[in-house]
């Protein structure tokens, strides 16, 4: 069926042509000559690895972003794009992974915002449900038009998003990620409605890193990488190892890195069957002293879940911790703290740090009671001096301990974080996308921190979504994909090993899976 | 008075709050000066004394409504808790005739209690500080007028007792400046507030809250049990200004206190202090509470009708936070 498609595709012009699209942002080339051509009646999978340039450039076709260069044609004529409600108008719609509905109001409400249908100035409600009934019905989709929105499942809300872009007539609709939280039923629903609009000619990219999904839904993949275009395969005839190879193929030069034997030191942390709703399950792993274990995994894997839940910060449905060879109830951060364990997390701003504190106060955040004398006076000398300490240690660059967080670089601030675990004595450490937003040159040296860390005796697990990172620094990798561990590989693993693991559906449950699909 | 300023505050902040201070303090200054000029009666030793003696019940009040809101929080229930206390007092010494240490007592346990169960409200049910304070602000004014039977309550049996508020020992060592022992007990309020918010990890605590809640509840620390104990002693504290008024009237007044909270607030963010949290201190409020007193004596010895007095007031209120908000852009 996709074959014939593609044939009949082939003959027509296309809906979107984008060609040579560039586009920079301050210090980062987010797009460098990319093409990407979308046929009437077609699925087309947009593929690449976190910061492949996807969304940049689905943005720039939604007019989110101007072009810095290259050309969009709409049914082979030349536009011009930069406004979302200039796309809205040509038909291109955008649906994006996080809703953006109004859980306040009705299904109608939400998709005749701004336009609602009025009689003498008063909203027509009567009319506004049945334009809304009849959208309902062409996607045969069984839905009251008055109901609210926060009692739909998200996959109902995303079906009202969907029938949103319909009443603007749309062509071109994007879907981001859409079954980030569907279960297997939701998508098959979906899909329903995918091939729907594919047989009244909606064009539609579907954005997605599953590859199985990939393979049943869409006709041809467009691969990107590094913000460029590396080629388009048609779906059903290309094997996944030659998408994941495409999506992966630059040669890194990562230095290969030494890998410690610590099979011999003891484990310093141990998670068994760690389970909480379709997010995390059924999880286990363990990390030795000195080791670095890295979690590698797509947006949405469910690896920060994994660290917050054994870190105490969310609640865990079921699941055993073991910390040095006992078995500890860990219910809230305070908790995890108290047996050794800190947590990095992956917004320094948001959760880590306390912006408007000083150094000092950060590093000192969560050893107050050890810097308080039995009058429950702070002893302010005290503070400074183990302030200081890890300042020069960790070599943060601050002109003093008394400067306000907020005011650092991203390294430096995360630099804050980690003396803040190390003051707490913890010696189990779990860094949640460490260098997120900091620079190449302060990269690094986290990097040798971290190995430093490690060379102490620290047990460390590094969550990353880059590889090449995952890879510079784990001694082993486990991989995740829809909260489920699908693998560990040794730290000398390629990256096809590791994005096959990261986009294995139920991988760990079905052995054969892959073969399945392939 | 010794610097309030949080140590946790210095560099940047310290900076910006010390402007604030700056501003808020020339403006005090300001006024001072053009009601001097404007009338001779101001600047008469009995017309200052009045006005500290003024100040001291709203400033009890803003200096424990401003702990809470460093922890990025709002009390609303200060006005109607004040009240409450006063009640206390007067049924531990008018109805129970027990002695007057234990009636002052008795009342600021009253207030670290209800502090406790507001604290409570909001850190374990999660009820946002505006609504479980608002409840508490109603609860208390409910249960002061059925304790009291909404008579007041007057305290003729307990000699002494307006001596807290009105006397003077300050007058008795030198006669020539009688400073009303109220203020003086404002002052001691505002020096413990002052170290406990600068040098205790309660204090850094109630910072810490206000600058990243998250934060400080990832770094492990119990972050329930701190913002419960900031509510507590902002709750006793406010059980202080409950006997300040008690013994400035020599009565437990039931219908008195809504008003308070806002008179209170008022001052805090005059002061300087945030209303999102994380900044803020105890002269700034201090300096906002005296604003708002010189500003009402003033119109007063200028004849300006009570009407207009609130009007201005509002006016100040407005003009210090948009001041505020021009310096953070200039940033």
């Amino acid at each position: 069926m996709e074959g014939a498609t593609v044939d009949a595709a082939a003959r027509a012009v296309p809906l979107v042509q984008m060609r040579n699209i560039d586009k920079s942002f301050p210090g980062v080339r987010a797009l460098s000559q990319a093409q990407f051509e979308l046929m009437p009646g077609e699925v087309h999978a947009l593929m690449g690895e976190n910061g492949a340039g996807k969304s940049t450039l689905m943005k720039v076709l939604s007019g989110v972003y101007d072009r810095d260069a290259g050309e969009v044609l709409l049914d082979g004529k030349a536009v011009e794009i930069t406004s979302p409600r200039q796309a809205q108008d040509a038909g291109i719609s955008i649906i994006h992974q996080e809703l953006a509905l109004m859980r306040d109001l009705t299904a109608a409400q939400n998709i005749f915002i701004g336009r609602e249908p009025r009689r003498f100035g008063i909203l027509d409600e009567r009319q506004l449900n049945r334009d809304t009934a009849a959208i309902f019905k062409s996607m045969n989709l069984n839905l009251e038009p008055t109901v609210l929105v926060e009692t739909l499942t998200i996959a109902k809300q995303q079906m009202v998003e969907i029938a949103k872009a319909l009443s603007y007539r749309s062509r071109v609709l994007i879907m981001d990620e859409p079954t980030a939280a569907l279960n297997d039923a939701e998508i098959a629903e979906l899909f329903a409605i995918i091939n729907r609009l594919k047989a009244e000619g909606v064009g539609i990219v579907y954005i997605s890193h599953k590859m199985d999904e990939i393979k049943r839904i869409s006709d041809r993949v467009t691969v990107m990488r590094d913000g460029e275009y590396v080629g388009t395969v048609p779906a059903a005839e290309t094997p996944i190892e030659t998408i994941i190879s495409m999506m992966v193929g630059r040669t890194l030069n990562t230095e290969a890195h030494a890998i410690p034997d610590t099979s011999g030191q003891p484990v310093a942390l141990e998670v068994k069957g760690l389970n909480r709703g379709r997010e995390i399950r059924d999880v286990s792993f363990s990390v030795r002293q000195g080791e670095i274990l890295g979690f590698a995994g797509l947006m949405g894997a469910g690896r920060t879940e994994v660290a917050r839940a054994i870190f105490g910060a969310d609640r865990k449905e079921s699941g055993e911790i073991w910390v040095h060879g006992e078995r500890v109830g860990i219910t809230a951060p305070r908790d995890a703290v108290s047996k050794g364990i800190g947590y990095l997390s992956e917004d320094r701003k948001l959760f880590g740090l306390a912006t408007g504190m000083d150094v000092r106060n950060n590093i000192a955040l969560a050893s107050l009671e050890r810097f308080t004398n039995p009058a429950g006076v702070l002893d302010e000398a005290g503070m400074e001096k183990s302030a200081r300490d890890y300042i020069r240690q960790l070599a943060i660059k601050t002109p003093s301990d008394t400067q306000e967080a907020r005011l650092l670089s991203g390294g430096n601030q995360q630099k804050v974080v980690i003396a803040k675990w190390l003051l707490r004595d913890c010696d189990i450490l779990i860094f949640d996308e460490p260098t997120r937003g900091i620079d190449v040159g302060a990269k690094s040296e986290i990097y040798k921190l971290l190995n430093n860390l490690a060379a102490q005796g620290k047990a460390i697990i590094v969550i990353s979504s880059e590889l090449p990172e995952i890879l510079r620094l784990s001694h082993r990798i486990a991989v995740m994909c829809e909260g489920r561990l699908t693998g560990i590989l040794p730290g000398d693993a390629s990256q096809e090993e590791i994005m096959r693991l990261a986009t294995m559906r139920e991988a760990a449950m079905r052995p054969d899976a892959e073969r399945k699909i392939a | 008075m010794t610097d309030t300023a949080a140590p946790a505050q210095k560099s940047g902040i310290r900076m910006t709050g010390a402007f604030h201070r700056l501003l808020a303090f020339s403006g005090l200054i300001a006024l001072v000066v053009v009601f001097s000029l404007a009338s001779p009666n101001f600047m008469q030793t009995q017309n200052i004394l009045a006005i500290l003696q003024a100040t001291a019940v709203n400033g009890v009040l803003a200096i424990a409504v401003t702990l809470v809101i460093i922890t990025g929080g709002i009390d609303l229930s200060v006005g109607t808790l004040m009240t409450f206390c006063a009640v206390i007092a007067g049924v531990f010494l008018t109805y129970w005739g027990l002695p007057m240490p234990i009636g002052i007592l008795g009342a600021i346990l009253a207030g670290a209690a209800s502090g406790l169960i507001s604290g409570t409200v909001v850190a374990k049910l999660k009820v946002p500080p505006f609504i479980a304070t608002l409840g508490m602000m109603l609860i208390l004014k409910g249960l002061s007028l059925v304790i009291s039977g909404t008579r007041p309550i007057y305290f003729n049996d307990t000699p002494g007792f307006n001596q807290i508020a009105l006397g003077s020992v300050v007058g008795q060592i030198i006669p020539a400046v009688p400073v009303p022992n109220g203020v003086m007990i404002l002052f001691l309020v505002a020096l413990l507030t002052a170290f406990i918010l600068g040098k205790t990890a309660l204090g850094r605590y109630t910072f810490a809250l206000g600058s990243n809640e998250e934060a400080v509840r990832l770094s492990g620390v119990n972050v329930d049990r701190w913002k419960i104990g900031v509510y507590a002693l902002s709750g006793a504290i406010v059980g202080v200004g409950g006997v300040l008024i008690a013994s400035r009237l020599n009565s437990a007044q039931p219908a008195l206190g809504q008003g308070y909270e806002l008179e209170a607030i008022a001052a805090v963010v005059i002061g300087g202090t945030s209303l999102s949290g994380g900044r803020g201190t105890v002269l700034g409020t201090l300096i906002g509470a005296l604003i708002i007193s010189v500003l009402a004596n003033g119109l007063r010895i200028l004849s300006v009708a009570q009407e207009w007095q609130t009007v201005v007031t509002g006016t100040i209120i407005i003009l210090a936070v948009y001041a505020d908000i021009l310096r953070r852009r200039k940033l």
